[in-house]
């Protein structure tokens, strides 16, 4: 209040100190800031903190808040259950695939739709529209397509004599899964990379062609190390999607078959809301936070240092 | 990192916020001493007709009856029912009047107070029920809620399709039925449909397995002493591993779900498969997602097995009923009389979309094949109602959960019994 009432007068001053005027600048940033301040603690660092400790309790999601106080016997079930660890391995399974795979084929299509093309804008538009869908019309979308009797994917295919069952087998319901987050998701990567690749100067990349470059030495060592903040924003950005993965397996198998593509937060999502152990499945929900921020904070710090100089990691002392 | 936040923060604020209390039912006071205007919340499971016409009709009905009163219903289908009304109870509120199954879940919902006793409400209409329609909604001699429906579960079957592969007689006992299987399957023809996707149909066969091999009392225990590793439930899980490894079901089962055009339902409803084993909905299901078998559809009930210590004569399934949230205005209450009145019933009844649950209605049963299972029903040794609606929610998903995987292949009989009492001790 009483920062509040020196505002004014700060102001009326001719010449105020310096002090004051720096003051009256942090009560500005508090009034603007107040609003989302109070939304992020509500909504964001509030439910954390009910997460947090209704995970130590054995609990059924009824009637206030919970009293069976069990300890971390939770997380000890959680880490010895199967269905996490084949969480887990599912979680490393996608991420190595997007990785290596989807982000190197998003990569190759932005690359391509750089050169002088006819329907170029064409091309990109189209390549785009799947990220624009919702996952749940995709998921809708492509359990018509996969469906093993009738679907569209399998009528198209036995005419040169391939059928699969695609998201009914659980040998196949991974890479099937993988080809559905891959139609969705290389669009927004490649516009990423579009983007990046249109802010490299282009007089370097002729500077190396008279140098005598070859079109791949170009690329290799002119284009990609120049596209290096871009590409790691961008894995970065599919590791976190990866780790919280919910809403396209959800509709597509609900984790099926028999947990063959189960995730994190599908079995959360089990645990939570069809089983009433609120509880346990709040404990898997601090797992996966957890898991998420430490990847954050490690990946920024060793990984993206260089492209956040003065933005996060540097913070404090050598602003 | 955001979406990471609103996953976390969504799941919580569901859980966290408890207590708040209330339908939505808000009684506004208006002159002249006319009733006040209330809005009951009414949510059910009948996707399928004739039922979701009929009880659209009823509402209305009650609704011209009682100008004060509107009725919102909202419908949906059965596992997206099954996950609103869990997220919607854990955050203390339930709607005005809901359909129930009774049992583990119900007596969940009570426990926290989210149920509405109303012995004292019905005590008059009672005695009009038949008593194992009305057992699943009484708990410690009070009554939470009237039945609409009673049935079990059992093998509907494709007669023109079991004539092709030889079958003259549906089978009577286990062996005979694993035989028809091979059988039919020598003919070419996929023996059964199975929504694997869905997991609770495939919950069926090691109930019934269960209830043959190991008894009604064996369940009824299980649910107290969490053990379900006892050699009866493994031998129950051996003998469905035994039909699984036959290889009965339809091309890509495990993705299939109940009654999308794809699924179960449809599979059966459009002669792809010889048999599905399901409740005493199946054929209304069956006419609404496919072209329907009509005259060749058939009922036979699940086979005896040789050697087990359950009644062949017991029976498994449940039915439906609608319970009062805790803080519904009477007019639910009256609501729910008027639906399982004697006049309004029968119609349902007669429509063939649910079986008699009052008594004296069974001669409003026009379709031979439900007139089969009401008479089943009524002959009855034992009752078991659903296991996924009988124990916990946690403990009745873990056994539609280990039944997949059992038929799937991805666990042995034994590793099921382990792993439903490990989550039955969880609940503890």
């Amino acid at each position: 209040m009483t920062t509040l009432t020196k505002g004014p007068e700060a102001l009326r001053l001719p010449a105020p100190a310096p002090a004051a005027r720096r003051r009256g600048r942090w009560v500005t940033i508090a009034l603007f800031l107040l609003p989302a301040l109070v939304l992020f603690l509500l909504l964001v660092v509030a439910p954390m903190l009910v997460a947090l400790y209704s995970s130590v309790f054995r609990w059924n999601g009824f009637g206030g808040l919970p009293t069976n106080f069990i300890g971390l016997d939770n997380f000890t079930r959680l880490f010895g259950s199967e269905i996490f660890a084949q969480d887990m391995w599912h979680l490393l399974v996608l991420v190595t695939l997007s990785v290596c795979v989807q982000l190197p084929f998003s990569l190759a299509i932005a690359m391509l739709l750089n050169q002088r093309m006819r329907g170029r804008a064409l091309y990109r538009v189209v390549f785009f529209a799947p990220y624009v869908l919702s996952e749940v019309i995709t998921g809708v979308l492509f359990s018509l397509i996969l469906a093993p009797d009738s679907g569209m994917a399998n009528r198209l295919l036995s005419v040169v004599g391939i059928e699969s069952e695609w998201l009914a087998n659980p040998d196949t319901v991974m890479p099937s899964l993988f080809l559905v987050m891959t139609w969705k998701y290389f669009g927004f990567h490649m516009m990423i990379y579009l983007a990046g690749r249109q802010n490299i100067p282009n007089e370097l990349i002729e500077a190396a062609q008279i140098d005598g470059a070859t079109a791949w030495e170009t690329f290799r060592h002119v284009t990609l190390p120049l596209l290096g903040p871009t590409i790691r924003i961008s894995v970065f950005l599919s590791v976190i999607y990866t780790i919280q993965l919910f809403d396209l397996v959800w509709i597509l198998t609900g984790g099926g078959p028999s947990h063959a593509s189960e995730t994190m937060a599908v079995t959360m999502m089990d645990w939570g809301f069809k089983r009433s152990q609120v509880g346990y499945a709040s404990a898997i929900s601090v797992v996966m936070f957890a898991l998420s921020l430490v990847f954050a904070l490690v990946y920024q710090r060793f990984v993206m240092r260089r492209d956040l100089e003065g933005a996060t990691t540097t913070m404090g002392g050598r602003r | 990192m955001k979406r990471c936040l609103v996953l976390v923060a969504a799941a919580v604020l569901v859980a966290g916020c408890s207590g708040g209390g209330g339908g939505t039912a808000a009684p506004q006071p208006s002159g002249g001493g006319s009733p006040a205007k209330v809005t009951l919340e009414w949510w059910h499971l009948s996707t399928a007709e004739p039922l979701k016409s009929l009880w659209a009709q009823r509402a209305k009905e009650f609704e011209a009856k009682n100008p004060n009163v509107t009725i919102k219903a909202t419908v949906l289908e059965n596992e997206a029912y099954k996950a609103k009304l869990t997220t919607i109870t854990q955050s203390g509120n339930a709607p005005d009047v809901f359909a129930s199954w009774g049992g583990g879940v119900l007596k969940q919902q009570i426990d926290a107070g989210l149920v509405k006793d109303i012995s004292g409400d019905v005590g008059d209409v009672l005695p009009t029920f038949t008593p194992a329609a009305l057992s699943a909604y009484q708990l410690d001699g009070k009554t939470y809620g009237l039945p609409t429906d009673i049935g079990l579960v059992g093998f509907w079957y494709n007669k023109k399709l079991f004539e092709k592969a030889g079958i003259s007689e549906p089978p009577a006992t286990w062996s005979a039925f694993l035989e028809n299987v091979k059988k039919l399957k020598a003919a070419g023809v996929t023996p059964i449909a199975l929504a694997g996707k869905e997991k609770w149909p495939g919950h069926y066969y090691w109930a019934y397995l269960a209830l043959r091999i190991a008894g009604l009392d064996a369940l009824k225990q299980a649910a107290t002493d969490h053990d379900f590793t006892k050699p009866d439930f493994v031998a129950a899980g051996q003998q469905v591993k035994a039909l699984a490894d036959l290889q009965p079901f339809q091309k890509g089962f495990l993705g299939a779900a109940y009654s999308t055009p794809d699924g179960q339902s449809a599979t059966m409803s459009n002669g792809k498969a010889a048999m599905e084993l399901m409740g005493q909905w199946a054929p209304s299901v069956q006419t609404s997602s496919g072209k329907g078998l009509g005259e060749d559809l058939g009922f036979f009930p699940f086979p005896a097995v040789e050697g087990g210590k359950g009644q062949a004569g017991d029976a498994f399934g449940g039915g439906g009923g609608l319970t009062v949230g805790a803080d519904a205005p009477k007019e639910a209450v009256d609501f729910v009389k008027f639906m399982t009145e004697m006049g309004n019933h029968s119609k349902a009844v007669e429509s063939g979309g649910v079986l008699p649950v009052l008594k004296g209605e069974e001669s409003a049963v026009k379709d031979a094949n439900l007139k089969q299972v009401a008479t089943l029903l009524a002959g009855a040794s034992g009752y078991q109602l659903y296991l996924d609606q009988a124990y916990p929610p946690a403990v009745g998903q873990q056994v539609n959960d280990s039944v997949a995987e059992l038929i799937a292949g991805t666990k042995t009989p034994e590793e099921v019994g382990a792993d439903i009492t490990e989550v039955a001790k969880s609940e503890g």
